[in-house]
């Protein structure tokens, strides 16, 4: 079948690698093209954060220079970044039980009815309920340490992993489930090499806003009860009226959501390179 | 039917194979929804000899994919008995290869990541598995393409690495449910001739549902016309044609031509009447 063969060849299929890999230097200009955009609003946004305070347009007090901010990040850098690990510590810890949990809670809502019946009405109540008004109840049981912090982390980042997650496992294609069964395949293996993969597109966009929750629920749990993490030192701060350290502190948590979203951007890129939404490049074939 | 229990001679290389057989008898299959009730099928009887090619044409909703759903045991029948091998459809078959009108491959894996799915499902032998594969893939013409990701082939090629996922296992009965649906005329073509190709080749079983009358006839040794409402068989065709088929030449054959215009003719008064 000559013809055939040739049709499906197209013009240059050089290696056995059909997708092109990217060079190092090709990755380079694609970061700084990512970068160059935002960096120059930030330096802008700072710059007009400057004119004000040199213009003296409020006080002092309620709106600190960049200058004093910075002098305030490098002169306590010793306690802050005490108090940034301790909030890190519980966000990540939140974060990762509330990935566990909530995708467990996933599997077991799509594999049973009878789970999902019994489990949907708990988890929607566990997400509608106001994280900030049972902060203090968990104060009361668990004491000042991390864990109250922990579980409102969890409490408020597992229901969009709940969410993603029952959403990517229904996605899967049915024709692929039967297919599936007729090579006689486990419910584990189906699981494992089709539904899971397929879901991870959708469980790591749910992933991606649970990890930014996850902060809001460690600091809200600061907030209410404690004696370290970023939270703690918001409140003294905002109690003796030190606006830089304020400020300081709250540069600290944005960098921490930030940098938390991006490592789960990078988990991303690494786990699903196939998806549409992480595709680069141009397909091989048309028609 | 039990003269599906007997051995067939095989076609080509005249060598003793299994019974290769489909069996249908009085099949019925209604579906019952929220307030509606769906007769799929009413008195199906078909039985599909060892290493024969039955092509099944009908509009849709005639429950072509039903019946070989039923076949492949994924669906249940209300009524009516279904062999296959001569054993009782109870639930999913393991002894078929089954190919859809959507390719369905991983996105995440490569061609030939995608070929081996069927064996790792299986646990088969891995070594025996990985030379199955490469024999396929350079009998559909996808050397160099092993480790493309499903969205960088053309549908003609997506369907092809389906193919060879069906086959891979080499089993005794191929069912293909519009396999070639989704793909342009010139792609279709070419993919008609490849399966009669492997099809010689290899001596499976084809059950083949299609919506084109020309693949039908083309690729069939019968050609079985099913009508809906409910869906039923409304007439067998045996395919006066020889065994192996030149594409163009069979096209310009007055054989293919008046069975062509036949079938034509009785899907076209039965949409009218049913
Ligand atoms: N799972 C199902 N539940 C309810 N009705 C179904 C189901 N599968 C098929 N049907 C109905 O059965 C009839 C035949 O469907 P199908 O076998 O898909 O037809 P075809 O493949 O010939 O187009 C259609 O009317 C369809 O709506
Ligand atoms: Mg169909």
């Amino acid at each position: 079948m000559p013809e055939v063969i040739s049709r499906a060849a197209p013009p240059a299929p050089e290696t056995d690698e059909a997708p092109a890999r990217r060079t190092a230097a090709q990755r380079v200009i694609q970061l700084l093209d990512a970068v160059w955009r935002p960096a120059l609003l930030l330096v802008l946004l700072v710059f007009g954060w400057w004119a004000i305070t040199a213009a003296e347009v409020f006080p002092a007090y309620l709106v600190p220079a960049p200058g004093d901010v910075a002098n305030e990040l490098i002169e306590e850098r010793e306690m802050l970044a005490r108090h940034t690990w301790v909030t890190t510590y519980e966000t990540v810890l939140g974060f990762l039980l509330a990935a566990a949990i909530g995708m467990l809670a996933a599997v077991l809502i799509v594999y049973s009815p009878t789970l999902e019946k019994a489990l949907y009405p708990l988890i929607l109540f566990a997400q509608v309920i106001p994280k900030i008004a049972i902060a203090p109840i968990l104060v009361v049981w668990f004491g000042f340490g991390p864990m109250p912090k922990v579980i409102l982390a969890v409490l408020i980042a597992f229901f969009p992993v709940v969410v993603s997650g029952v959403a990517g496992l229904r996605s899967t294609d049915p024709e692929l489930l039967d297919l599936s069964a007729t090579m006689g395949a486990s419910r584990w293996k189906t699981f494992r090499k089709i539904r899971f993969p397929n879901a991870l597109p959708h469980l790591l966009s749910g992933l991606k806003v649970a990890v930014t929750l996850a902060v809001v629920g460690a600091v809200v749990g600061e907030f209410v009860g404690a004696d370290e993490g970023l939270g703690y030192v918001l409140l003294l701060a905002s109690g003796n009226l030190n606006s830089s350290l304020l400020f300081a502190d709250l540069i600290l948590m944005s960098a921490l959501g930030v940098v938390l979203f991006v490592m789960v951007e990078v988990a991303e890129k690494l786990l699903i390179p196939w998806h549409a939404s992480r595709r680069q490049g141009v397909p091989l074939t048309t028609s | 039917m039990p003269e599906t229990m007997t051995t067939q001679p095989a076609a080509a290389a005249g060598e003793q194979r299994a019974a290769t057989t489909i069996d249908i008898t009085d099949l019925t299959c209604t579906f019952t929804s929220k307030r509606k009730r769906t007769t799929a099928l009413t008195d199906v009887s078909l039985s599909v000899e060892a290493g024969e090619f039955v092509s099944i044409v009908g509009p849709s909703g005639c429950g072509k994919s039903t019946l070989l759903k039923i076949v492949a045991g994924l669906v249940p029948p209300s009524s009516g008995d279904v062999r296959l091998l001569g054993n009782p459809v109870t639930g999913p078959q393991r002894e078929i290869g089954f190919a859809f009108q959507r390719a369905a491959l991983l996105e995440w894996r490569g061609v030939r990541a995608n070929i081996l799915l069927q064996a790792e499902m299986r646990n088969m032998d891995k070594r025996q598995a990985a030379a199955r594969a490469d024999q396929l893939i350079e009998l559909t013409g996808l050397t160099g393409f092993e480790s493309a990701l499903p969205h960088e082939l053309s549908g003609g090629m997506q369907q092809r690495v389906a193919l060879c996922r069906a086959l891979l296992h080499e089993p005794p009965v191929l069912l293909m449910d519009e396999p070639f649906g989704a793909l342009d005329a010139l792609t279709r073509e070419h993919m008609n001739v490849e399966l009669h190709r492997i099809w010689r080749e290899t001596g499976t079983t084809v059950v083949l549902v299609t919506h084109s009358i020309a693949e039908a006839v083309y690729l069939g040794q019968r050609v079985v016309v099913m009508t809906p409402r409910p869906g039923r068989i409304e007439r067998v065709y045996d395919v006066d044609l020889p065994a192996v088929r030149d594409y163009g030449a069979t096209m310009s054959s007055s054989t293919f031509e008046e069975l062509a215009r036949e079938i034509r003719v009785l899907l076209g008064a039965s949409g009218h009447h049913g």
